[in-house]
């Protein structure tokens, strides 16, 4: 199976990578649209800015590619949110796959952080991404932004209110936390992705 | 609901873990990769690995740590230690840390908090600051691993430095660090209750009371700790169970 990771201008790719190399396959990490439409499953990672991380995508005709990809795709954290239709993150026209528009969290309570940076339950479980992964599982979430609860929902997670910690339309998952930084959940997770057809 | 977190700390010399008693007596506490491997397996929820000794020699030995512990580590972590460019902090993303804490060189040039801000995302921007409470009962920073001290407040740089752009603040109390009689309360809740970022506290953690203490009156979003953990006083499975059952929102 060739896993393809996508490279472009946001942060933690290589974890990512770790995370597969320690489940026991690999990947490559590539911006190469023949390499990206040839795997079998693509990951799409990212920490970072979503207008910024959009350019980079459009100069290589990256988003067209994505968006018109048939096979099993993981958009994770802000790979997930630029899957979505828009974002409030400097006002930045998305991808469009899923009907979601991402919005920045916002709290008048100063105890209350934002971004939410740490661990929390997903729960509502759907799909066969969160196969043997148990309700209120916790993940690593770093946000600021998130998608509201829509159609495509297939997990809950609740911070200032309840939000799509996950997304699945046809053949594109997205997870607004960090499989790769979630213990034992996260690589279940993966490995699920994995093992998709 | 979002968990507090306990995040291991593992100082690094010569690519050894360290623990010292107020920032002195430096004893060896075991290999870092396999410390925090076993402390990821017990439900630490994130850890931190400071280079003690970081210098320009030294800085690639860290990149090479980094790397391996990235690839046995399934949880967040963060890394500092003598970093100063933006050269610095790309290197350790792309060995895999997911954070990077700086220290003295963020004091000396402010101006790098907002740098790395733009650059990397403030989520991987942690400030570090070491803090003493001196005799006119105010909290100043100090610099240089504890060896320097300023003039500035620790309420006045930790509100600047998240106007630049820190995604974190690592909080650590001189008065408190190594000795195990329970964290800086007043300082931690003051910085909780004023800023918009996390706070992590660190500094005297000795009884599994002490980390209750600290989420509740410090108002702290993580606790840190070394020594205790190093040397096997509180297990961290422990630890989390005493604060899931009094109440507190931990990951089991």
């Amino acid at each position: 199976m060739k896993t393809a990771i996508i490279q472009y201008n946001a942060g933690n790719i290589q974890s990512v990578l770790y995370a597969l190399e320690r489940l026991g396959t690999s990947a490559i990490v590539t911006d190469n649209i023949e390499a990206i439409q040839a795997a079998d499953k693509v990951i799409f990672p990212g920490v970072g800015e979503a207008s910024t991380a959009m350019e980079y995508l459009k100069q290589r005709n990256l988003d067209v590619v994505i968006k018109n990809l048939q096979q099993p795709v993981l958009g994770i954290c802000l790979g997930m949110q630029l899957m979505c239709t828009t974002s409030e993150e400097n006002n930045t026209t998305c991808l469009g796959i899923f009907e979601e528009n991402v919005r920045q969290f916002k709290t008048a309570d100063p105890i209350i952080k934002v971004p939410q940076i740490g661990w929390n339950t997903i729960t509502n479980l759907k799909t066969n991404l969160f196969n043997q992964v148990p309700e209120n599982s916790y993940a690593y979430f770093v946000h600021g932004y998130y998608a509201a609860i829509g159609a495509h929902t297939i997990a809950t997670t609740n911070y200032i209110q309840p939000y799509s910690s996950a997304l699945n339309k046809r053949n594109f998952y997205g997870v607004q936390f960090h499989p790769e930084k979630s213990a034992k959940v996260g690589e279940q997770i993966i490995k699920n992705f994995l093992e998709l057809t | 609901m979002l968990t507090k977190r306990i995040i291991p700390c593992l100082d690094i010399k010569d690519g050894r873990t360290v623990k010292g008693i107020n920032f002195e007596q430096i004893r060896d506490a075991g290999d870092p990769v396999e410390l925090g491997a076993l402390y990821a397996s017990q439900g630490a929820d994130e850890l931190v690995f400071l280079d003690i000794t970081a210098t320009v020699e030294k800085r690639k030995t860290l990149s090479e740590l980094v790397n391996k512990i990235a690839h046995r580590i399934n949880i967040p972590f963060t890394v500092g230690g003598g970093i100063k460019t933006e050269a610095d902090v790309s290197v350790l993303l792309q060995n895999g840390a997911d954070k990077i804490a700086v220290n003295t060189a963020a004091f000396l040039d402010p101006t790098i908090i907002n740098r790395f801000a733009k650059n990397f995302g403030s989520q991987c921007v942690v400030l570090a600051i070491d803090a003493k409470c001196e005799a006119d009962n105010n909290w100043y920073v100090y610099l240089k691993g504890g060896r320097e001290k300023t003039d500035m407040l620790v309420t006045e740089w930790a509100k600047r430095a998240v106007d630049l752009g820190v995604g974190e603040i690592l909080l650590t109390s001189m008065n408190h660090d190594g000795t195990k009689q329970g964290f800086a309360l007043d300082i931690t809740a003051a910085l909780a209750e004023s800023l918009p970022v996390p706070i992590i506290a660190s500094g005297g953690g000795g009884t599994t009371a002490h980390f209750y203490d600290v989420f509740t009156k410090g108002k702290a979003d993580a606790a840190l700790a070394a020594s205790i953990f190093h040397y096997k006083e509180i297990a961290i499975p422990d630890l989390k169970y005493f604060l899931h059952e009094k109440g507190i929102p931990i990951r089991l």
